[in-house]
């Protein structure tokens, strides 16, 4: 994965900085240790999955062989590339703390940028679990079938836009420049 | 809490089913990978503590009234603009983003633009982009995925106009 301070790191630590002096010149020390208290709770409650997602990941890119990987999502792997990319990440169970660590592992063992960008896209917006937990419930079944349908192009259309950009900003970089 | 549960099984169940198909090619390798992973959890727990107490404060400073304020029925392609822009300003998770999405449709919002805001919502929310995405991934592969994104909210709106309401 990725080396533990980087230039995003970073720029949300400034960005956490001043939410939180806004925070506490507007509700005072009070206001800063609610959210604190707060959020500290649910970091506990995610650290567990975080763990899950994290084995998750690197058990799938060690057992998955690259080769096939790097064949079937891999730059070359055109429109059926771009293709398994939106099933998979349309079928993929779990939350966030499955979808990116599997995605990294995806982009470790072989994957493009196109064909990961199809996966992440397509599970946010086509994945059945968050429709299912929470679209259907608040925005009824009928908005959320339809937005569903009207969302099924995208994933491919990313991922094709993606590869597409990708060629042009980096032509030098082999297919496996980001296994790091 | 059932559904937080079956997502608990779902997962565990999914560790534990590659974790044994990686035991079977040998315990060398499933030690590895377990190594790997743990080595992978210890890195990400700075990052995500920054992302889940960050973001907390980050949404305090963003109150939902001027998310929905920016949903008004104000239509056209501006209005889609506007739903995009607060599609990912959006603090919170799904509950609090498909519940504005939902007002927004009832007090008049167009349907293209609480599509675009919906579509927004799902592929940058700024929350779950600092909270999951930057820790996990290559931030450079975070950047150019949110980078090509950018023009599907308006695509999906366009879709939207065409074929009609739901």
């Amino acid at each position: 994965m990725r080396k533990p301070i980087g230039w995003s790191t970073i720029i949300i630590a400034a960005l956490v900085a001043v939410s939180a002096a806004l925070v506490w010149r507007r509700d005072g020390t009070d206001g800063v240790l609610d959210i604190l208290t707060h959020d500290l709770t649910l970091f506990g409650g995610i650290l567990p999955r975080v763990l899950a997602g994290c084995l998750l990941g690197a058990f799938i890119s060690e057992i998955l062989p690259h080769e096939k990987v790097s064949r079937s999502l891999g730059p070359k792997s055109g429109l059926k590339g771009l293709l398994i990319g939106t099933a998979f990440g349309a079928i993929l169970p779990g939350g966030p703390f499955t979808a990116y660590p599997v995605a990294s592992a995806l982009l470790a063992v072989g994957a493009d940028f196109g064909a990961t960008i199809a996966m992440v896209v397509s599970w946010t917006l086509i994945g059945y679990g968050r429709a299912v937990a929470w679209e259907i419930p608040i925005m009824g079944t009928d908005f959320t079938l339809w937005r569903i349908v009207i969302s099924l192009p995208l994933p491919v259309l990313a991922g094709a836009l993606g590869r597409f950009v990708y060629i042009r900003l980096y032509p030098k970089r082999g297919s496996d420049e980001d296994a790091a | 809490m059932s559904a937080a549960l079956l997502i608990d099984i779902l997962l565990w169940g999914s560790v534990f089913g590659v974790g044994l198909i990686a035991f079977r090619r040998g315990p060398p390798v499933f030690k590895a990978s377990l190594r790997e992973g743990s080595m992978d959890f210890i890195n990400i727990v700075p990052r995500i503590a920054l992302g889940v107490i960050g973001s907390g404060y980050i949404a305090a400073i963003i109150p939902q009234e001027v998310i929905t304020g920016w949903l008004g029925p104000d239509s056209g392609w501006l209005g889609i603009a506007t739903a995009v822009v607060a599609g990912a300003a959006t603090p919170g998770g799904p509950v609090i983003g498909f519940s504005i999405g939902t007002v927004a449709l009832k007090s008049g919002g167009g349907v293209p633009q609480v599509v675009a805001y919906v579509v927004a919502w799902a592929l940058f929310a700024f929350q779950r982009v600092i909270l999951w995405e930057i820790p996990f991934m290559p931030a450079r592969f975070v950047w150019f995925r949110c980078a090509v994104s950018v023009p599907f909210p308006f695509v999906a709106a366009a879709i939207a106009m065409v074929i009609g309401k739901p």
